[in-house]
């Protein structure tokens, strides 16, 4: 039923409708409101879940590890310095090969201290072998926590629901919040391969010698490329039930015969759509939106990219000492075109600062000036800085 | 689209401000958006939250720069630097005050209506919390949302006795502003 609510009270009840058995969390802004709704859900008796509270982020992710391996549906959700609480526990959770679903609600990185939105966190564990999944609206994020399930618990892997902290988890709007019939229908029953079984005892986490361990990473780097398929299929099996799909791999908007696109992700990418309608603009232009970070889709990059001149990234996160992350993984993928588009790198809104409309015409406007092709801060305001700094 | 901002203190219910009247035009079948700029929140700190009301699907999620509309929660706020910034050329304030509307319309070259509507709050629900006798107020000059939809979403939000008084109070706060005196400026930002 379509409802005016917060992101995080409607991802609190999407996560409910996925029939949770263990849930352990540990409050942190901007994630708080989406367990807290939920512990008010399992205290108010409508979500049958053994609710956990830990002292720390890396208790939270190191019991949901335990209870996914001992065969409940498991969930936590964390942000920013919980994330990097949790690094280690992340690794083994995705080299165990355990399904399992977690919300990041995206915030900047210490230091300096902020407490709102960019997408660093999540991208300092883009290399820990979790599914990483971008949503650009508050419907995405409610639909995207339903098909994470399926997908983590039919590929094995976890996956990582990452959704704007703030710009989404607090912001209401009318999202649709699917019956229970209708994920029901999707989810079948949580069943993991490898359960614990005192009967049938099995090793797991066990030392690897260099004989085996370049073969158990081939493994399970290959297990991530190939989940493309299933997050493809369920965005599609979803359709079908909600009526609604959310990209796939990705998403791209804009008139078939544009030179120009505008790649980004997360909810940036509504305000870009925005300004597409707002301005008269110099050339067509299109927008992509790359929702599967992890799987990196190279090959649906390419079938978009093929045609095209340019390719202006928007991230909200910076590889510091080098430059963009996504531009560099965009930028190397496209080499394998014949005629690769040129890659300009651009970051902005970090720590929260806002992206008004503008940044789109402002965006463009670069490619009519000289370029060394570099990375650079978009928003950045020099003149803050004493002179050695800039 | 409508764009509204909402200045208040920590504590004077900003956000919930916000909130109920997005949730107010959703019930109505309009599209709203309701998200809050937070600092480090603390009574007492200045908060800003931002409403768009529209008839259709709301895609942009930037911070509202030029609203046509501030309601403030605190008239100490009024003369905090920025936060009349942006706003329209005939765009109006709504402000919670014991100072004249006249009076203030000449202090700050804008049409200013203020309503006491601490003193109202305090009066009936026993603290002085202006929030929801803002809305009706606000919902009466701008006629663009009823009354109705904002008993709505106050059953949404409150229950019991809370409840029994918000409603009354939104009663009473009707009756401090001229009715429909923003129904112009409200049509022409809808078409816009």
């Amino acid at each position: 039923m379509l409802q005016a609510l917060e992101g995080s009270q409607a991802v609190a009840q999407a996560v409910a409708l996925c029939r949770p058995q263990v849930i352990a969390a540990y409050p942190i802004t901007p994630q708080t409101h989406i367990v807290e709704n939920i512990s008010k859900l399992v205290a108010d008796g409508k979500l049958k879940c053994e609710f956990i509270s830990v002292e720390s982020e890396f208790s939270a992710a190191s019991v949901v590890l335990g209870a996914a391996i001992a065969g409940s549906r498991a969930y936590t959700a964390t942000a920013s310095q919980g994330i990097l609480l949790m690094a280690e526990v992340l690794y083994n959770i995705a080299g165990l090969r355990v399904p399992l679903v977690m919300t990041c609600a995206n915030r900047a990185i210490s230091s300096p201290l902020s407490i709102w939105n960019d997408q660093q966190d999540s991208m300092a564990v883009r290399d820990a072998g979790w599914i990483q999944l971008y949503c650009a609206d508050n419907q995405e994020a409610v639909d995207t926590t339903i098909q994470a399930y399926r997908i983590a618990e039919r590929t094995e892997l976890p996956v990582m629901v990452c959704m704007d902290g703030f710009t989404l988890t607090h912001t209401l709007e009318g999202i649709d919040i699917p019956t229970q019939e209708q994920v029901d229908s999707f989810l079948p029953k949580y069943k993991f391969s490898r359960t614990l079984d005192p009967q049938n005892p099995i090793s797991i986490g066990t030392l690897v010698s260099p004989d085996f361990y370049s073969e158990a990473r081939h493994s399970h780097h290959s297990a991530i490329l190939n989940a493309e398929a299933e997050i493809i299929a369920a965005d599609q099996d979803w359709e079908k039930i909600s009526g609604r799909n959310s990209g796939g791999l990705l998403t791209v908007v804009g008139p078939a015969e544009a030179k120009v696109a505008v790649l980004t992700i997360g909810s940036v990418y509504g305000t870009l759509r925005a300004a597409m309608d707002e301005f008269d603009l110099e050339q067509p232009v299109k927008l992509i939106h790359l929702r599967s970070f992890r799987p990196f889709p190279i090959d649906a990059l390419k079938v978009v990219c093929k045609d095209l001149d340019h390719v202006i990234i928007l991230e909200r996160a910076i590889g510091l000492g080098s430059g963009s992350i996504i531009g560099l993984e965009v930028l190397a993928a496209l080499t394998e075109l014949d005629k690769p588009p040129k890659v300009h790198k651009f970051a902005a809104g970090l720590g929260g600062r806002d992206i008004p409309l503008e940044i789109l015409p402002r965006l463009l406007a670069t490619l009519n000036e000289p370029s060394d092709g570099r990375f650079r801060i978009f928003d950045v305001e020099l003149d803050k800085l004493p002179k050695e700094d800039r | 689209m409508i764009e509204i901002r909402i200045h208040g203190r920590g504590g004077q219910g900003n956000v919930v401000a916000a909130y109920l009247l997005a949730m107010a035009a959703f019930e109505e079948g309009r599209y709203g958006q309701a998200f809050p700029n937070f600092g480090a929140e603390r009574r007492g700190a200045p908060v800003i939250a931002f409403v768009r009301i529209a008839n259709k699907h709301i895609l942009r999620r930037n911070q509202i720069l030029t609203p046509a509309f501030l309601i403030i929660q605190d008239e100490a706020l009024l003369h905090v630097s920025g936060v009349t910034d942006g706003l329209l050329p005939d765009g109006k304030i709504l402000v919670n005050s014991p100072q004249s509307s006249d009076e203030l319309s000449q202090q700050l070259g804008k049409e200013v209506i203020s309503i006491q509507a601490s003193m109202l709050a305090k009066k009936i629900l026993g603290r002085p919390v202006p929030n929801t006798t803002l809305l009706a107020a606000f919902f009466a000059l701008t006629g663009m949302l009823s009354q109705e939809s904002l008993s709505k979403v106050l059953k949404h939000k409150f229950k019991d006795i809370v409840l029994e008084k918000n409603l009354l109070l939104i009663q009473k706060a009707v009756e401090l502003v001229p009715a429909g005196l923003w129904q112009q400026e409200t049509t022409n930002v809808t078409s816009s």
